[in-house]
């Protein structure tokens, strides 16, 4: 058995079987989150949200799939259809991709390479081509105007997003996924880059178009922005990226300042949690925090969330960005 | 110091803080939502719901053919065709009310001089069909039947008012 794994075939066979490991429970994980947002957003307006279909509506995300794939694809005329069905499915492989460098625990990456999140940054900044594209090929105004917005409002806050990963990464030393989170086996980053952290949850929710960002969308005066034109499966995989993309950005925000796997004190009670676990916890938080500000904060208008962009976010990281560089190095903390 | 002040607030995001604590403190509070079909809310008295032509006691309809409510109807979806019976009376052949237009006013109810029309508790009488919404006399006289004693109630619960 040892050694099939070491030829082509078995290695094949291995990589395929870790990918299901790592995405079986992502979209399942997925499939919750939308249950899981429509119940904490009903909560918090006192209401009790699907409540239906199984105990608590648990099988409401099924019943949902199950409608998606009930219904008429619809393309509309004018679109441009290569494009059009190929947009909600670059979405979706994009959001799936970036899993393969997560690692869920010590050693529990798919793929453990050097330059982790520099993968990790050029697929999620690679999303904006499936929004950008599917309002495109729509051939719609409201499509048009929302995946503008998107493709502006991805695009200014990764800027900031960069100095606060590069930041991280000066504490580290390393490119690597696993050495990060292994940096914070004593202290995790949020403790002492606590503004940094803010500042990239905050952007984490530009970059997913979550409210109050979620302009790209616009109920009121988009429709639904750049997916209006979509129906059936290939809106669900919109959906379904959308969702993945923010199981993404908190598994990103854990690794990056949450500790990862490793339980938030190092004594009994804690450690006897195995480490996947306290991954899973935290990502979970993350997300709940996602879906907390949806329900209390209102939509920003345009402007303002450029302003907040460039003339907040990009100087206060950058400032920040060289304060710990000056800090690291005069208190000799620098990494090797 | 104000402006310090105000800086201090900003920077530490304490609105936006102050905000979400709120939401959270809602997250726990008891839900509000009636689960509908097992429970309902409480109707006033004065709910307009499904149209009823009511009968006097001894089984006599009251209607007498007067024809305000057709001519009050706003929505002008009430029809009346009337002719004098065998013993002389005035009353109705045709009594149809179309529940696509009607607009749940009450203004029939408000002119009917003897209390025949009245819009009664219920509101659960969707259709499958649009032709099932053209309700003949037949109809409305059923539902007077089969309502009478919670509109009795209702009449009296409101009668202080009227």
């Amino acid at each position: 058995m040892n050694e099939f794994l070491t030829t082509p075939i078995g290695i094949l066979a291995l990589t395929v079987a870790k990918t299901l490991a790592m995405l079986v429970p992502v979209l399942i994980a997925v499939a919750y989150m939308t249950w899981a947002e429509r119940k904490i957003l009903a909560a918090m307006q006192l209401r009790k949200g699907p409540n239906v279909v199984g105990p608590f509506g648990m099988l409401q995300p099924f019943a949902d799939a199950i409608k998606m794939l009930m219904k008429e694809t619809i393309i509309p005329s004018g679109a441009s259809r290569l494009l059009f069905m190929g947009a909600p499915m670059l979405t979706f492989v994009l959001a799936m991709l970036g899993w393969a460098v997560i690692p869920v625990n010590d050693g529990w990456a798919i793929a453990d390479i050097n330059v982790g999140i520099l993968y990790l940054f050029a697929i999620s900044s690679l999303g904006v081509y499936g929004i950008i594209i599917a309002g495109w090929a729509s051939n719609s105004k409201y499509a048009f105007l929302g995946a503008l917005r998107s493709a502006a409002q991805m695009v200014s806050y990764e800027v900031s997003m960069g100095f606060v990963i590069v930041t991280v990464l000066m504490c580290v030393g390393s490119l690597n996924l696993t050495a990060i989170v292994r940096a914070q086996e004593n202290l995790w980053f949020c403790v002492p880059l606590f503004p940094m952290f803010v500042i990239f949850f905050i952007s984490a929710l530009a970059e997913t178009n979550r409210a109050p960002f979620d302009l790209p969308e616009g109920e009121s005066e988009l429709v639904a922005g750049f997916f209006v034109e979509y129906s059936s499966m290939s809106f669900a995989l919109f959906f379904l990226g959308e969702y993945a993309n923010m199981i993404l950005m908190s598994s990103l925000t854990t690794i990056l300042f949450l500790g990862g796997w490793y339980p938030p004190l190092g004594i009994v009670p804690f450690t006897w949690v195995p480490g996947p676990i306290w991954f899973a916890l935290k990502v979970a938080f993350c997300l709940f925090t996602f879906v907390w500000v949806r329900a209390t904060f209102p939509r920003y208008r345009y402007d303002q969330l450029m302003r907040l962009g460039w003339k907040v976010f990009l100087p206060f990281s950058l400032v920040w960005l060289v304060l710990t560089a000056f800090f690291l190095k005069l208190t000799g903390l620098l990494p090797a | 110091m104000t402006t310090l002040d105000r800086f201090a607030r900003s920077f530490l995001l304490s609105e936006l803080v102050g905000g979400m604590a709120l939401t959270l403190k809602y997250f726990f509070r008891r839900k509000v939502t009636l689960n509908y079909p097992f429970e309902k809310a409480t109707l006033s008295p004065r709910f307009r719901g499904e149209h009823a032509l009511r009968r006097y006691p001894n089984g006599e309809e009251r209607c007498i053919a007067c024809k305000l409510c057709e001519a009050v109807c706003p929505a002008q979806c009430i029809v009346i065709e009337a002719e004098p019976r065998e013993d002389g009376s005035r009353r109705t052949t045709r009594y149809d009310i179309d529940m696509t237009k009607c607009i749940y006013c009450g203004m029939c109810e408000e002119a009917c001089p003897v209390d025949a029309i009245v819009e009664g508790p219920n509101m659960e009488f969707s259709t499958e069909t649009r032709e099932e919404l053209m309700y003949d006399k037949d109809r409305l006289l059923g539902n007077g039947d089969r309502w009478e004693s919670e509109i009795a109630k209702r009449l009296e619960l409101d009668a202080p008012y009227r």
